[in-house]
């Protein structure tokens, strides 16, 4: 792979932008652009900004440029019998460790061994006035000023530009297998509920309509300990299935309606709304193909404490992210100024004022 | 010791007229008893458990309800007063130091257990309720929560959250940002907001993240909803002694290049080992260089598998002894011994200063070898006490602070320890916080522009300066007058220069 660093290229794209007030739209390599809403302004592109800078497996941290490949991480952490511990979705066979970040995306093992902000340990950016700042750092535990890298994560590129991120690492489970078992999705719920109060070392739980499937990771005789203990068949081929969920290739997303996403506590009851579901995440993150607008879906989301947002539409004019309390919306935009005084990064990406 | 506190916004003229006034004020909003003025009332809260640094507050306010803590923000905010909030006042970076012309607004009263939530795993707490609480309460279900910062029994999880606190099992377990979902916060103006949801993340912004460890600079914590997990089946605990610290840290990246993630990694050198070891007999061998804490837990099978693996580790990176507990009453002991370590040290020395470094672990040999060096230099014996597993260091300066300048050399000489963990690509301060205490050492992590970026999203949450000013981040003017260099990438900019 080529390495380029275009970290003092992009700060002067961002100066001149800055000067302008051109608004920027940064990309990488353009997976995720579905995401959001429709991107607008100049490109930026940090795509070729690439190359892992720092990775020692001893240390459990890697840092690289925020357009390296989420695949190129993957197959060196491989190399060392390592993982990216949130499973992160790739969306294309080209998605960048800086939009996985942006986004905040995280897939199965997400419940039980944590998000893709958790494991941020720091970063560095551009911010709105071409200024590149660096936060946090290459160790685990850092409380030196305020979390400014974990807050880059799911901010959807609109408080800066990310130029490279250390993440933390881990190694991957001994062995892992899948059990299986027919049931509702009230069922699922219950028995994925339940295995929260359990010790074992689950690391991925859904229910795909009609089936539940349960994922147990860790040392062999952990995983064989367990599985005596969790009821069903085991899955043959588990992994194709599991990539197939975290991609969104699995036959349920081969649908043409609106795909909510929405998140509950994961032992709320199967949620009155008509549609085609898949629960993931142990029953707290669920999928939802429907017809119903989203200010009728947000409001039996909301009757429930939880939070809807829609992650692919044709039309993508319309709100797309939960609506922020007023308080809290001034808050963000105080927050973004700070960083993005001229607003030209990622302009109404996240929220239309924002 | 530092005795000048950089208050920012316009603060009324600080007269006892307007003091009488504020007291008054306060009164009418609070029970009697919940307003202290009376410096005898006021001592308790003078000092954290950084206690070099003491300061009584101009008021001590005890409120009980979230309307209560929003009242006292709005008149606070109206006659631009500022506020330190605490919790239980153990944190050891003087967070929670007074300000004489401030209100102290105590947590205490905030003691509740609201909910407990099994079926999700989470639990919703107020912000007084102690750490080991909430383990406690939650334990009926087989269901804990994970961070465990050595002060458990004392320190309540709104000083959790301020401090984003860790623990011995953080490098499996994570610090409490990864164990929260939810805060309520009151604003400097009073108002209440709802930050991350009781789903496992919420709309906008990670704000969540930005108020773990804020110091209490952001806003009040007056509620806290944390994620509960799965007590472990098993727990079992292996010692390691070793004739070189050196062969100790090896031993540590052997450990976890063999895939193996411990709940607890501890290291402690000679110093430690024998001050633990006189103060509770844990049973340590007082000759060794260096013991390996390394605790394992899982469910029953996973645990002997990796009991069987770290033995064979840690025997072929020349441990000269290797024991694993016999019981649990044994398991204890050994760890009572690594958590006994600090007040063990007292014992040895009139004085302690804890150091709270963090440094990429293949540094250990470096940084070491260089605090014996400067150890040598300031003639202050250092005790080193190391969660291994995660790289947070901590060297206890032995000291007296009757002896005339020894606290000062002490306070020089452990900047020059952080300093030194900046230069290797570490971190000032790992779980301990910046407070008060490592304010001049900021301005050798981050640079202006860093600092300025800091000091906007302050002012996005509190735009007069008035909650806990003069903490956790410095003016870039004070990083001036403190003559600071920026390290950066280890490059100091005149090398070449001796600094202090």
């Amino acid at each position: 792979m080529d390495e380029h660093d275009l970290g003092k290229a992009l700060q002067q794209q961002v100066l001149d932008a800055f000067e302008k007030e051109n608004p920027l739209n940064i990309t990488g390599s353009g997976s995720k652009s579905f995401l959001g809403h429709v991107p607008h302004g100049q490109t930026i592109d940090v795509f070729k900004h690439r190359g892992i800078v720092n990775y020692d497996p001893r240390e459990l941290v890697l840092t690289a440029r925020s357009g390296t490949p989420l695949s190129k991480i993957e197959a060196t952490l491989a190399d060392a019998g390592q993982i990216l511990a949130f499973e992160p979705p790739h969306f294309g066979n080209q998605a960048t460790l800086g939009g996985t970040i942006a986004c905040a995306l995280s897939g199965p093992r997400r419940p039980y061994s944590g998000s893709a902000r958790d494991f941020v340990l720091g970063c560095q950016i551009l911010n709105g006035r071409g200024e590149i700042l660096r936060f946090g750092g290459q160790v685990m535990k850092n409380v030196a000023g305020y979390d400014v890298s974990r807050l880059m994560a799911g901010a959807y590129g609109t408080l800066g530009i990310l130029l490279e991120i250390s993440l933390k690492v881990l190694p991957r489970p001994a062995a892992s297998i899948t059990v299986t078992h027919e049931c509702s999705a009230a069922e699922a719920i219950e028995s994925m509920s339940a295995l929260l109060g359990k010790p074992y070392p689950v690391d991925a739980a859904c229910h795909d309509g009609d089936h539940c499937h349960v994922r147990i990771s860790g040392s062999a005789q952990a995983v064989s300990e367990a599985r005596t203990k969790i009821p069903g068949e085991t899955m043959p081929d588990a992994e194709t299935f599991w990539a197939a969920l975290r991609e969104h290739e699995h036959p349920f997303f081969d649908h043409r309606n609106t795909l909510y996403r929405i998140m509950v506590k994961p032992a709320t009851p199967p949620l009155p709304i008509e549609g085609s579901w898949l629960l993931d995440w142990g029953g707290a993150q669920r999928w939802l193909f429907s017809r119903k607008d989203f200010s009728t879906i947000r409001h039996c989301v909301e009757q429930a404490g939880g939070h809807v947002s829609v992650f692919r539409s044709d039309d993508r004019a319309v709100e797309l992210f939960q609506p922020l309390p007023a308080p809290l919306l001034a808050l963000h935009q105080r927050i973004k100024s700070g960083f993005d005084p001229k607003s030209i990064f990622n302009r109404g990406r996240l929220y239309g004022n924002l | 010791m530092h005795t000048h506190f950089e208050a920012a916004g316009v603060a009324l003229p600080y007269s006892h007229e307007n003091n009488t006034i504020l007291i008054r004020s306060l009164q009418n909003l609070l029970p009697k008893e919940s307003v202290l003025t009376d410096a005898e009332d006021l001592h308790p809260f003078e000092c954290d458990g950084l206690s070099v640094y003491r300061q009584l507050p101009l008021v001590v306010v005890l409120p009980e309800t979230m309307e209560q803590v929003q009242s006292i923000m709005r008149l606070c905010h109206a006659q631009r007063i500022p506020v330190v909030a605490r919790g239980a006042g153990t944190g050891l970076s003087g967070g929670a130091l007074p300000l004489a012309d401030g209100v102290l607004l105590s947590l205490a009263k905030f003691k509740r257990i609201l909910n407990i939530d099994p079926r999700n795993a989470m639990a919703t707490v107020q912000p007084g309720v102690r750490n080991l609480a909430i383990s406690e309460a939650a334990a009926i279900y087989g269901l804990y929560y994970a961070p465990d910062p050595s002060s458990q029994i004392a320190c309540t999880i709104g000083g959790n959250v301020a401090e984003n606190s860790g623990g011995v099992h953080c490098l499996k377990y994570g610090l409490t940002v990864h164990n929260i979902l939810m805060l309520k916060v009151v604003t400097m103006e009073g108002e209440l907001l709802t930050i991350g949801a009781e789903t496992l993340d919420s709309a906008g912004y990670d704000l969540l993240a930005l108020m773990t460890g804020s110091e209490g600079l952001l806003g009040i914590i007056v509620e806290v909803t944390v994620k509960l997990l799965a007590k472990p089946e098993r727990a079992q605990v292996v010692l390691a002694a070793f004739d070189d610290v050196m062969k100790a840290g090896e031993a540590v990246g052997a450990i976890i290049s063999a895939g193996i993630i411990p709940a607890g990694l501890e290291m402690m050198d000679k110093l430690a080992i024998q001050a633990a070891e006189d103060f509770v007999h844990a049973g340590y061998p007082r000759d060794a260089e260096a013991i390996l804490l390394c605790e394992l837990d899982g469910t029953n099978a996973e645990v002997s598998e990796h009991i069987m693996t770290i033995r064979k580790i840690l025997t072929g990176s020349g441990a000269t002894e290797v024991r694993t507990a016999a019981d649990e009453a044994e398991r204890q002991l050994f760890w009572k011994g690594r958590k006994s370590a600090f007040p063990a040290v007292g014992r040895i020395s009139p004085d302690y200063y804890c150091i709270d470094g963090t440094i990429p672990r293949h540094q250990l040999p470096h940084v070491l070898r260089r605090i014996g060096e400067m150890s040598a230099e300031y003639g202050l014996p250092v005790a080193n006490v190391f969660h291994a597993g995660d790289g947070n260091l901590h060297p206890l300066i032995l000291f007296d602070a009757n002896k005339p300048g020894e606290l000062a050399r002490t306070e020089e000489f452990s900047r020059r320890i952080l300093q030194l963990c900046v230069e290797v690509g570490g971190t000032i301060t790992g779980e301990h916080g910046v407070g008060i205490e490592k304010i001049d050492s900021m301005c050798f992590q981050f640079q202006s522009a860093e600092l300025s970026q800091f000091h906007s999203v302050k002012a996005a949450f509190d735009p007069h300066g008035l909650l806990n000013p003069g903490k956790a981040v410095p003016t870039l003017h004070r990083c001036a007058e403190f003559g600071a260099m920026h390290v950066h990438h280890g490059q100091l900019c005149h090398p070449e220069l001796e600094r202090f």
